[in-house]
């Protein structure tokens, strides 16, 4: 039985090999307008789908999209905050359900339930995370589950909003006049552009200095308490933020499936997007995304060819675990100076 | 080897594709992972042996049957009908086994005005205010529970404990046995959804002291909920169920103690009738002795419903309505005997009562009692304006 | 409600929590001394459960069913110790989750691939089906009563196990400094199996004990798998007093919740709100207690490790 993992020799000898160098060593030009490139690609997709016969991939897109959004969160609070959370598909289902909860009060526009998806979840962020916060590694991924399940069970019993048989939402929301009418895939353009703020968000926040301070409380949190800052109000904020995103992403969902049932918060939820976002890569900026386009495309590009569709993920897990520790988004990135 | 039968069976629709531009495709939800794992295999047996007796046809023309596991989960199957949809454009759907997968689709298929059969759940809600011409159901939920308190009456049970998971579908379920129940209710239990343990609940109702037990706990709750109810020593107290909470999937893996327990539905393997005869006897063969569940019995009927209604349609499958007036008539013999639909395209048909026994070769089942309720009409259809 | 609905409900609920302890057992002894989070746990009692419904309906003998159902289950966790396990012990726990559940996602399959989807007959032994007679008006299912006896000499065993046996020293020795004990000659590798076959060898004892009182199919060991969590957490991880501790109150406060709540509530509440309130509030008081023993004591209530 040998010492750890990561001998840091081995690291440096891996770095003089000149093919082993990361992508971005390599093609540094080429990496840094990718991005750029993809979101071109992504804003022009829906146009091009119906003369390439891809109209329903428009759809999937959008999910991924959304699911990506949820998942951003999840990366910045675990990933930069070493908030390990699995609860995290609770938030979605609070924000679900609060668009849920406005249409069947009579509430007819988007932008409002939507913006109450973000402002109840992040609430309940702030209630959930003020206690979980006190607990530390296994305890608070326990805690938070807690919770989570709690909420489950509450969806499951709540007569009203349709309980386990779930909630349909027969008339789509309004996003104003001068948006609904432009396009029949203008929800898809719309959750293009949240997805790209909340993920440029979150990019810029990582690298400000309250990110900086985040990570320091991530890699030695006795440091960072020692050193005066508010380390428990740090925390908070980010696990405010992280779940009111979440809870954003709940409410695209329950407009892009017309319905809503209990299932999306159930914590099998939450482990698959703390799955997606360690396959991308933990505090990778790419890592989110890209972890769940690779889950998200293998899911339904196993399904259509056999009933025995989970075990493929399920060695594709222990191969990453072993064999891409750092996540996919390694693979393109240069290494983060800081991480 | 069925993988290699499926196999063949894929190819040779892949090599009838191309010859034929147009076929009639057919999408087929399955619950093969998921909570309704079981049931889903059941479903998809049926629907296996319908491809089967039909060669892969509908009403003489090449069809494609398009069959995909969604895992049970509401979002999935959206996400699944919509790759049906707008991928695959298909003509007619069915599959799920959840009424909450049934109630996601719905919208979408209707919208896209694709005929959903429902080869099981039958939701209150399409059966009412939020009806549509384009869902047909086999039965509703809560008739089966209808008939259960039916039961109840004629056994001259007085006194009734029941008990259902706590989500609005068991309410449902108990509200359903107590509409046709003359009784009184001595307790309502109402049950953690997936729970394991019912020695709380098996106390309350010794000491409730009730005439019999009525249970509406689905899939693995149920089977929990016999076996310690039997280990609890109220082997005494009947219980009856709706047909879902005691059909052959519980029934297998309880066993012994399932003898006795006294369940609804519209339709019993045992049930006379030449096409059942016949359904059950290819079952059987097919499926090495195992006898059907109303899952598989319905998804059989599903299948012969569209291919009876394309039949009646000309083959026109585009003429949407002309299909809708065929579905809406069903000429093809069902394996439950003679049904009209309602106004709401819910059935109008008798329902039975089961007694679990044995066969002839000592095998475990349900056996047809006799007629609870006869040409019997679900509650809702008043509210369905259509 | 009389003396005796209430003592039957107290005995139902140590029931219960001993259930969840022969679970708890294993989960927080690998967890614990390896410090090691194995959600595939719930996938070695799913197979403990199979092997021995199996072996228990084709030998009609329930002592050979439940051994059978330990050495497959060892075998299994063998395997997967060398291949899979063995690689994670110094890893994050997050790591550790993510090849866990990868596991999960594996044993399902080959399950559903061997045994097919629907849920396997498991009977109980026929000596046992019936309830006996504690006192006058208290008949209680003879079959508990077994599952109480495993679970409280599971509990003793593993106490003097770890507390008294050489074996048990060097376990301690290894979890609470690997590299010294290493120094001092400790083979910490050899050692960490043996707890894991120790604690597969517990998860399939729990199967095979469980699978007559409940449905045994596929996704039964997730299910399973949260309360044991649970109780792990309250206890404080990698305490096997805390999981004792914390499987009876589990146990308790459910079933508690369950059988007084609903009535309570019906007492003080108008009917409509008590029938709603009553059951929603008894499905998740293990979760509330979790979150409230979490909220006055953040490493559980036996904090093994600082």
């Amino acid at each position: 039985m040998n010492r750890p993992v990561f001998a840091p020799s081995r690291v440096a000898s891996a770095a003089a090999e000149h093919p082993r160098q990361p992508f971005a060593v390599r093609f540094p030009g080429f990496v840094r307008r990718l991005p750029w490139l993809v979101l071109a690609i992504l804003a022009l997709f829906p146009l091009l789908a119906p003369a390439l016969g891809l109209e329903y991939y428009v759809g999937f897109v959008r999910r991924l999209l959304i699911v990506a959004i949820a998942a951003s969160s999840l990366n910045f609070i675990l990933g930069y905050g070493g908030m390990a959370a699995l609860g995290h598909a609770g938030f979605i289902g609070v924000g679900a359900y609060t668009v849920v909860a406005l249409v069947e009060a009579g509430f007819s526009s988007a932008w409002l339930a939507w913006g109450g998806a973000l402002v109840v979840a992040g609430l309940s962020a702030a209630l959930i995370g003020a206690v979980s916060l006190r607990t530390r590694g296994v305890y608070f991924i326990m805690i938070t589950l807690a919770f989570a399940q709690m909420l489950y069970y509450l969806a499951v019993s709540l007569r009203t909003y349709g309980g386990d048989d779930g909630y349909g939402l027969y008339t789509s929301l309004e996003m104003g006049a001068w948006l609904d009418g432009v396009h029949p895939d203008v929800f898809y353009w719309v959750v293009l552009a949240i997805a790209a703020l909340v993920f440029a968000g979150f990019s810029r926040v990582a690298h400000s200095r309250y990110g900086h301070a985040l990570r320091g409380i991530r890699d030695n949190e006795t440091r960072m308490v020692a050193l005066g800052y508010p380390v428990y109000r740090l925390k908070l904020a980010g696990f405010v933020a992280a779940g009111a995103v979440a809870g954003l992403a709940g409410g695209l969902l329950a407009s892009h499936n017309a319905f809503v049932s209990p299932a999306i918060m159930h914590w099998t939820q939450s482990a698959l997007l703390l799955v997606m976002v360690m396959l991308g890569g933990l505090g990778r900026r790419w890592g989110a995304p890209l972890g769940v386009a690779l889950w998200l495309v293998l899911e339904e590009a196993l399904k259509m060819h056999t009933d025995y569709w989970h075990w493929p993920l399920g060695v594709l897990l222990l191969l990453a675990v072993f064999h891409a520790p750092q996540g996919l988004a390694a693979l393109f990135e240069r290494r983060e100076a800081n991480r | 080897m069925p993988q290699m039968k499926n196999l063949a069976a894929i190819l040779a629709l892949c090599a009838a594709a191309t010859v034929h531009a147009a076929d009639i495709k057919v999408g087929i939800a399955l619950d093969i992972s998921g909570p309704f794992s079981a049931l889903g295999a059941e479903a998809r047996d049926g629907f296996e042996l319908a491809i089967e007796k039909l060669g892969g046809k509908l009403g003489g023309q090449p069809a494609e049957f398009l069959r995909t596991d969604f895992g049970g989960s509401p979002e999935q199957a959206n996400q699944l009908v919509a790759r049906y949809l707008q991928r695959d454009k298909i003509d007619f759907f069915t599959g799920p086994i959840g009424s909450n997968a049934a109630l996601a689709v719905g919208p979408a298929l209707f919208a896209a005005r694709v005929p959903y059969l429902s080869s099981n759940p039958g939701p209150s809600a399409y059966a009412g205010d939020k009806c549509n011409p384009y869902f047909f159901a086999q039965y509703q939920n809560d008739t089966y529970d209808e008939a259960a308190g039916k039961v109840a009456n004629e056994k001259g049970y007085r006194n009734v404990v029941l008990i259902a998971p706590n989500y609005p579908a068991g309410k449902d379920h108990l509200n359903g046995f107590k509409r046709l129940y003359e009784g009184a209710v001595k307790d309502e239990i109402y049950t953690r959804l997936g729970q394991i343990d019912y020695a709380a609940e098996i106390a309350q109702i010794r000491a409730a002291k009730p005439d019999a037990v009525f249970f509406f706990l689905p899939g693995a709750m149920g089977i929990n909920f016999v076996k310690q109810f039997v280990g609890g020593g109220l082997k005494d107290v009947p219980l009856i169920a709706p047909g879902f909470s005691a059909d052959e999937d519980v029934i297998q893996a309880v066993g012994e103690p399932m003898v006795g327990v006294l369940n609804t539905a519209h339709w019993t393997h045992d049930l006379p009738g030449e096409a059942n005869a016949e359904f059950v006897a290819a079952f059987r063969k097919k499926y090495d002795g195992r006898y059907p569940s109303v899952y598989a019995a319905m998804a059989y009927d599903t299948l012969m419903a569209m291919d009876a209604a394309v039949r009646d349609a000309g083959g026109k499958v585009d003429d949407r309505e002309a299909v809708l007036k065929a579905l809406k008539k069903p000429s093809f013999k069902s394996v439950r005997g003679d049904f009209v639909y309602g106004a709401n395209n819910y059935p109008v048909q008798n329902y039975y009562l089961r007694e679990v026994g044995k066969d002839a070769e000592g095998r475990l089942t349900n056996k047809l009692v006799g007629i609870t309720l006869e040409k019997h009409q679900d509650a809702y259809v008043g509210a369905c304006r259509m | 409600m009389d003396a005796i609905f209430v003592f039957e409900q107290l005995l139902n609920g140590l029931g219960y929590g001993l259930m969840l302890f022969l679970i708890a057992a294993g989960l927080t002894l690998v967890f614990g001394i390896m410090d090691t989070m194995n959600l595939a746990h719930g996938s070695l009692y799913m197979a403990g459960a199979y092997v021995a419904a199996r072996v228990h309906e084709a030998s009609g003998m329930f002592v050979l069913a439940v051994a059978a159902a330990a050495l497959v289950t060892v075998a299994v966790a063998a395997l997967l110790e060398v291949l899979v396990i063995r690689r994670l012990y110094r890893r994050d726990h997050l790591v550790q989750v993510l090849a866990t559940f990868g596991i999960i996602l594996i044993a399902d399959d080959v399950v559903k691939a061997i045994w097919g989807v629907a849920p396997l007959m498991a009977s109980t032994p026929a000596v046992l089906a019936g309830p006996v007679q504690l006192a006058e008006g208290l008949p209680y299912p003879s079959y508990r009563l077994l599952l109480i006896g495993a679970g409280l000499l599971v509990a003793l065993g593993l106490y003097l196990l770890v507390n008294r046996t050489r074996i048990g020293m060097l376990v301690r020795a290894g979890a609470s400094n690997r590299q010294m004990a290493e120094f001092m000659g400790v083979r910490v590798g050899t050692v960490f199996a043996f707890v894991f076959a120790l604690g597969a060898a517990l998860a399939a004892l729990a199967g095979a004990l469980m699978a007559p009182i409940s449905s045994v199919q596929i996704g039964m060991g997730e299910a399973i798998l949260i309360p044991a969590l649970v109780v792990i957490v309250i206890g404080g991880i990698g305490s096997i007093r805390g999981a004792f501790v914390a499987a009876l109150l589990v146990g308790l406060v459910d079933t508690a919740g369950r059988a007084f709540l609903p009535p309570a509530l019906r007492a003080v509440l108008p009917p409509a709100v008590a029938a709603d309130l009553g059951p929603a509030l008894a499905g998740i008081a293990m979760y509330v207690l979790m979150a409230a023993v979490l909220t006055l004591k953040p490493a559980g209530l036996f904090p093994a490790r600082a």
